[in-house]
């Protein structure tokens, strides 16, 4: 079986003199897939895609990327922080222009300009460029940062929670704008969130994760709706309310209750879960 | 109704125009009492002006105000080395100040900036910065006398060493609590250490570090009048202390609002200089 674009083996993290935080994780992310870690708050998400980062080590297992192992951080990987982490001494062209002159530190000052701009119009912050972070709204911060990643043009595009700071209608305007890019760049993107509707919308996959300590990947959802979805519509989908209410009790109830038998021969490939197209754990009163 | 800054200009006027008025009503000569009961001897040592009537030896405002037009119109006259302008005085010490305050930045700022970003060197040096801080500059004096053998560069190094510690603590402060997102922003970009230093690092610690520059400004104008009537020679401090042994009470007073006037100007330009520096978050 050949590997996935990036493949998380065995991964585990354990603070010292505590209990491990998750422990064989198991997933994978095909090339242009927009796959979603979802959990409960603690049980290590960030933590995940830190390893993925490279901003923090594992204490087993590992990752690989486009077959190479993950050691530290790259620029072949990019974050969207929660908390935006722009530079608010910059403008907006300042904090992308920052990343792309680390992407390209021989490119001329005119260079760097005409590429950052092209990612600040891609998120639609044409105009804006030169304010400073403190004078833009919260999405408009989120866009900057959404800029100043895809600027380096990175393989994976990493999201830690982006949106859970802002009010539902923007971060609504910023779930489209990730669609969009997705649907033109064919972006590799993996993101982290508590948010069903948010996973439903935007990934493709969801891998769901156990409560920590000693989380684990307890399933991983296939997102039955097909791509090309819309906020305006992906709920008049007959399978929106299955896989939403499959994401839901998951998160509610069965995943307090687990914990599942430890790694069995089945670890390497956690349950396949396609809700609407076969019925699987559903309860009869959720359909 | 006027703002709060124009009531305020004008309650300050008030402030100022009844302070004047009590001083002039203390220094009014008292009526009667013919000549003052001074020792004979005295009132030749200092001249005329003690014994002078019931005038009080205490300038009025008028007699300060006219010495200081009188300063004022003629600053930078030299008329040997015990009778110079206030111009002149006013420049040695901005002089003295500015080389010990830019000695001392050329090592604090690096000293801190390296020492902040090493929590292990950071509490090393910890205990001595504690011991240094407190004693004051002036006690290096005498050590420093017999060390540098002269006095001129003595009174820089006093200026030099109570900048530093300002300077050292905040640029510290400001380089360890650089906010751990931007390091691992710089990080995810792969920056080199160079750039993380002044792209991230300094710019983000800029405001604590300008801060400590404005502290340190302000002790050293504290303390080269200190310094000044100490070694003497030259600068706003000596001619404080000469106007004293020439008893001209009323030059002593224009020093003095001369020296709040300079320091105000200096700690003014600090500060803007540090609000150019300051971002929002």
């Amino acid at each position: 079986m050949p590997r996935p674009f990036i493949s998380v083996e065995a991964l585990g993290k354990a603070w010292p003199g505590q209990q491990p935080v998750f422990e064989e994780l198991w997933f994978g992310v095909e090339r242009g897939e927009i796959v979603c870690l979802l959990g409960h708050s603690g049980c290590g998400k960030t933590t995940v895609l830190n390893v993925l980062a490279g901003l923090e080590e594992p204490t087993s297992g590992g990752v690989l990327l486009d077959g190479r192992e993950i050691a530290g951080p790259g620029l072949d990987r990019a974050v969207v922080f929660q908390g935006h982490a722009l530079l608010p001494w910059l403008t907006a062209m300042g904090n992308v222009a920052f990343a792309v002159r680390s992407r390209w530190p021989s490119w001329r000052a005119a260079q760097v300009r005409e590429h950052a701009q092209r990612y600040l119009d891609l998120v639609h912050l044409t105009g804006a460029e030169h304010k400073r972070p403190a004078e833009l709204s919260g999405g408009m911060r989120q866009r900057v940062g959404i800029a100043r990643a895809l600027a380096v043009e990175p393989k994976v595009l990493l999201l830690d929670e982006p949106f859970s700071a802002l009010d539902a209608l923007t971060r609504g305007s910023l779930q489209d704008e990730v669609l969009r890019i997705s649907a033109q760049t064919r972006q590799t993107i993996f993101l982290i969130t508590h948010d069903v509707d948010e996973a439903v919308l935007l990934s493709d996959r969801i891998v769901l994760m156990t409560p920590g300590p000693r989380a684990r990947v307890a399933e991983i959802v296939v997102n039955t709706l097909p791509r090309g979805r819309t906020r305006a519509d992906v709920h008049r989908h007959p399978h929106y309310y299955r896989i939403r209410n499959h994401l839901l009790d998951f998160l509610v109830n069965r995943a307090r209750e687990e914990p599942r038998p430890p790694a069995a021969a089945g670890a390497l490939t956690p349950p396949l879960v396609r809700p609407g197209l076969e019925e699987v754990e559903l309860p009869a009163a959720g359909v | 109704m006027p703002s709060t800054a124009s009531r305020a200009a004008v309650l300050s006027a008030v402030l100022l125009s009844s302070l004047l008025l009590v001083w002039q009503l203390a220094t009014l000569p008292s009526a009667g009492t013919g000549t003052a009961p001074v020792d004979p001897e005295y009132a030749s040592l200092v001249g005329g002006a003690v014994s002078a009537g019931g005038r009080s030896a205490f300038p009025s405002p008028a007699e300060v105000g006219g010495k200081l037009w009188q300063h004022l119109r003629e600053p930078f006259y030299d008329r040997g080395s015990n009778d110079k302008g206030i111009g002149i005085q006013l420049a040695w010490s901005l002089g003295r100040v500015a080389l010990g305050f830019g000695l001392a930045a050329l090592v604090a700022v690096p000293l801190g900036f390296l020492t902040g970003l090493s929590p292990l060197f950071r509490r090393a040096l910890d205990p001595f910065i504690q011991v240094m801080k407190p004693i004051s500059p002036l006690a290096w004096m005498p050590l420093a006398l017999y060390t540098i053998k002269d006095s001129a560069l003595s009174s820089i190094f006093v200026i030099f060493v109570c900048s530093v510690w300002p300077m050292l603590v905040n640029t510290a402060f400001g380089v360890s609590s650089v906010r751990r997102e931007w390091l691992n922003v710089a990080r995810t970009l792969q920056v080199s250490p160079w750039r993380r230093a002044f792209g991230v690092i300094l710019p983000s610690a800029a405001p604590t570090i300008l801060t400590g520059m404005r502290i340190s400004a302000g002790i050293a104008w504290l303390v080269i009048v200190a310094a000044e009537m100490l070694v003497g020679g030259t600068g706003i401090g000596y001619f404080v202390w000469n106007e004293w042994n020439n008893l001209s009470l009323a030059n002593i007073l224009v020093g003095i609002l001369l020296i709040g006037l300079v320091g105000m100007a200096l700690d003014q330009a600090l500060g803007a200089l540090a609000r150019r520096f300051s971002y929002p978050e």
